[in-house]
């Protein structure tokens, strides 16, 4: 059981990151699908960030009587990774809301029938 | 967090499912600054937790905040989702333990950074001089691609706003 207590911050990345991944692939809501991709994404994060933890270890901002220190490394990259992940998310938003302008609707199965059916086709949605 | 995301699995109103993810970044800000990350935890806890769902708050209110009532339940993501996790799971075995200093990840630069940073750079705080100073061309980029998020959102929205002001201005001449 000790052997296996070390690895049990992946075991919580994992579940989370297919939590996110069974929302992204199951839901058909856009919105809902967007809030799965943001979970799958915290996933990584925190999977980074325990990475770089040492134990014993303290932040990484240097101070006089203090020897060990976290890795600063994935800090860095998770910064950047935050950012560009809103970027990507604000992104994915303005699609919707332009999908919703265009269709109607934001479920997808919906927005799939109304392109299968070619007499029902909605003027805004070639533009 | 799980027992968050889970919940988001399963609510359907909108609203609930967006404040639900602000909830969700907020506790993965407090696990950062367990785990020693204070800069990572600020930003998530501004930025993760704060712009996005403001902005997930925006796109509700131009869309709908009621998802439609799921119909059928179909088993296939389910499995999907399963296989791909016990396989992630099957590789964690191969990782060292949690806060173990004899980790590879903690061999190759990072001791570099924390010996010589404050000669080399300057500042106190070794996250803000990488940042800025060994990987400034990836900060670079990150400002790249928010710049190129940013335009992709303005050709969106902005153009569609427009041309709804148009038609608006042009409707009450067609049915004068």
């Amino acid at each position: 059981m000790d052997a296996f207590s070390g690895l049990f911050n992946y075991w919580i990345v994992v579940v989370l990151m297919m939590m996110g991944f069974y929302i992204v692939i199951s839901q058909q809501n856009l919105i809902k699908k967007i809030v799965g991709l943001n979970v799958f994404q915290v996933s990584v994060f925190v999977f980074y960030i325990s990475m770089g933890k040492i134990k014993g270890g303290s932040a990484p901002i240097l101070a006089d009587g203090i020897e060990i220190y976290s890795n600063p490394l994935p800090h860095v990259l998770i910064l950047t990774a935050i950012v560009v992940g809103v970027a990507t998310t604000a992104l994915g938003l303005a699609l919707t809301v332009r999908i919703k302008n265009a269709y109607g609707t934001i479920e997808e199965d919906e927005i799939e029938a109304m392109e299968n059916t070619p007499s029902n086709k909605t003027p805004e949605a070639t533009s | 967090m799980a027992v968050t995301a889970y919940s988001l699995v399963r609510m359907h109103n909108l609203f609930a499912v967006v404040m639900l993810s602000g909830i969700y970044s907020l506790l993965a800000a407090v696990i950062y600054v367990v785990m020693d990350a204070v800069d990572v935890a600020f930003t998530e806890a501004a930025v993760g937790a704060g712009i996005s769902t403001v902005l997930m708050l925006g796109t509700l209110a131009l869309t709908t905040s009621m998802e439609k009532d799921a119909k059928m339940f179909s088993p296939l993501p389910l499995v999907i989702v399963t296989v791909t996790g016990a396989l992630l799971i099957y590789a964690t075995l191969d990782m060292p333990p949690y806060g173990d200093p004899t980790a590879p990840i903690h061999h190759h630069v990072a001791p570099h950074y924390i010996e010589k940073s404050a000669h080399e750079v300057g500042p106190p705080n070794i996250v803000t001089s990488i940042l800025a100073s060994y990987r400034g061309y990836d900060t670079l980029g990150e400002t790249t691609v928010i710049f190129t998020a940013a335009a992709g959102v303005m050709a969106l929205i902005g153009r569609s706003r427009r041309r709804k002001k148009k038609s608006d201005k042009s409707m009450p001449v067609e049915d004068s």
